[in-house]
């Protein structure tokens, strides 16, 4: 069968495909693929027992505490970036081209300056000394407030990093509502509050979560907002990986902490993409 | 009315205060790097260069910059190619195999970078690439390897088969058809891809943490030290030349996206 010509012409499209697949799916599975495979197998293969070092993640108060804040703060973060991304998403969705173009050039702009640089800024900006704690100050609330070096600073760092993952597919989905069904609420006497609220709002809550979902992982796997604005209770997961490879040299308790972050990571894309449409919201831009 | 007014204005403001939070950072880190003192402070006092000077001379940041360009040029030359083949190979992909294809190379953007680092640190320890720039940009070529591909599939999208089969109809050898109708436009597709792989190298802090050991520092790796150790003016002054690369290659991006 394979000498038919056809049986020859597939034959060759499958090779010349396969030939074009084969430069990147070496480097991805040796490069990425197996180190992170080998990363997983080296968590648990310990000559004291398998999950030795799951068990000192699950015992150790400290460890528990960690991953506990990175959960913590990285909801809070989620949900900042719903509450000050919707309104922006919204304008974005439904505004003229000026107005868009505004506001894709404040977000673009933001997303392509360096992250180290936008965290190295907020420390300048959020500094007892800076511009914020003095016109606290001057309000009066310049020694209660503190702006960086702990939580708030986190939180204000993580937002500002992670919000154009929530406006862009937020927008997305906003773009797409078909503005006679907010007219047809109208005009069956739905009052703006109502019509917004019983037909906007289910039309694209499925963008809202799908960002909220994004924002979460990625927040779950920062390290350079929280070691550069946080305090020392504010430490994440990944510095903690970072302590362990960097410091104490343990390899395989750093292994341990990754393989968690990555399977808590997995999950989360998993129900974004199988109960909020995720990937659709990826592709959809 | 004056319900749904109120509604449109505190819409208008939120959307005006988020822009503001956005652009800060990134605006306020400029006149930082001009201070004529030892301390970064905003606003900034007096005007000087000396911090541009320190940057451009002092071997520490000079040889950061030197390895930051070295490696992130090597980075395209590896990625773009193989993610152009990888693209095309995407495309000709049928069935399940779209969706396998589709998630396989977005993996390296949905796994943290950190867990990437770790695994990598992990392998390139075992090779003794720790600390070398081959084994930099074998790491920086996974991280850039997807937006490759993004940016060509999204070209080749919208390429009208037709023309391929056109050429092929009048005699061109499958080679000479893609050589002479395919690549030619697909190129914008390439060079931005090309681009956005420059980019996420020169832009890499987490990987090159792990990998960079001391034989390999880049500007942010060095840039991180600096931040650490003490907040010095020169820090600013690295973080203008990495915000002035990513303007330039977002301004050439731009322009071979119109083109």
């Amino acid at each position: 069968m394979m000498s038919s010509p056809a049986g020859l012409r597939r034959t060759t499209r499958s090779a010349t495909t396969f030939f074009l697949l084969l430069p990147g799916l070496v480097v991805l599975a040796g490069m990425f693929i197996l180190p992170v495979a080998q990363l997983v197998i080296d968590s648990f293969s310990d000559p004291a027992g398998a999950l030795v070092h799951y068990q000192r993640i699950a015992v150790v108060p400290v460890y528990l505490l960690v991953l506990a804040r990175t959960f913590l703060i990285s909801a809070i973060t989620a949900a900042l970036c719903l509450l000050l991304g919707f309104p922006i998403a919204y304008r974005l969705a439904h505004s003229g081209p000026r107005v868009k173009a505004i506001i894709l050039l404040c977000i673009f702009l933001s997303f392509w300056t360096n992250l180290l640089v936008r965290a190295f800024s907020w420390m300048v900006l959020l500094n007892p000394n800076g511009i914020f704690s003095q016109a606290l100050a001057f309000i009066g609330l310049g020694d209660q407030i503190k702006l960086v070096y702990n939580t708030t600073g986190v939180l204000i760092g993580q937002t500002q990093i992670l919000l154009p993952y929530m406006i862009l597919p937020l927008a997305a989905v906003m773009s797409r509502v078909d503005p006679t069904l907010m007219n047809a609420a109208r005009s069956l006497g739905a009052s703006p509050t109502r019509a917004f609220l019983a037909v906007y709002i289910p039309l694209v809550k499925s963008g809202a979560l799908a960002g909220s979902v994004l924002v979460f992982a990625l927040s779950l796997g920062s390290f350079v907002i929280p070691a550069l604005l946080g305090g020392p209770r504010d430490m994440f997961l990944a510095q903690l990986i970072e302590f362990n490879i960097n410091n104490t040299l343990n390899l395989p308790f750093a292994s341990a902490l990754a393989t968690v972050l990555l399977a808590a990571t997995i999950v989360l894309y998993w129900i974004g993409d199988r109960w909020f449409g995720l990937g659709q919201v990826w592709g959809g831009r | 009315m004056t319900g749904s007014r109120l509604a449109s204005f505190a819409t208008s403001a939120t959307t005006a205060l988020v822009c503001v939070l956005l652009l800060l950072p990134t605006i306020a880190v400029m006149p930082l790097s001009i201070t004529e003192t030892n301390f970064v402070t905003f606003p900034p006092r007096g005007f000087s260069l000396r911090w541009y000077e320190t940057l451009f001379t002092s071997d520490a940041w000079r040889g950061a910059m030197v390895t930051s360009f070295i490696t992130a040029a090597l980075t395209t030359a590896v990625a773009t190619p193989i993610g152009t083949m990888m693209a095309l190979g995407l495309a000709r992909l049928k069935g399940r195999w779209v969706g396998i294809g589709n998630v396989f190379i977005l993996l390296p953007i949905i796994v943290p970078t950190i867990v990437t680092g770790v695994a990598l640190y992990g392998l390139l320890a075992r090779l003794g690439l720790i600390g070398t720039i081959p084994g930099l940009v074998l790491g920086h070529s996974v991280l850039a390897l997807p937006f490759v591909v993004i940016n060509v599939a999204a070209v080749l999208q919208k390429f009208d088969r037709r023309i391929e089969q056109a050429a092929r109809s009048l005699g061109a050898s499958p080679l000479t058809a893609f050589r002479l109708v395919t690549l030619p436009n697909l190129l914008p597709g390439v060079a931005a891809g090309a681009l956005f792989a420059f980019l996420t190298s020169f832009d890499d802090f987490v990987i090159a943490l792990f990998l960079a050991g001391i034989g390999a520092v880049t500007l942010p790796v060095q840039m991180w030290s600096g931040i650490r150790f003490e907040i010095s003016p020169a820090v600013a002054a690295a973080s203008t030349v990495l915000l002035f690369m990513s303007c330039l290659l977002l301004a050439l991006q731009w322009w071979v996206k119109r083109r």
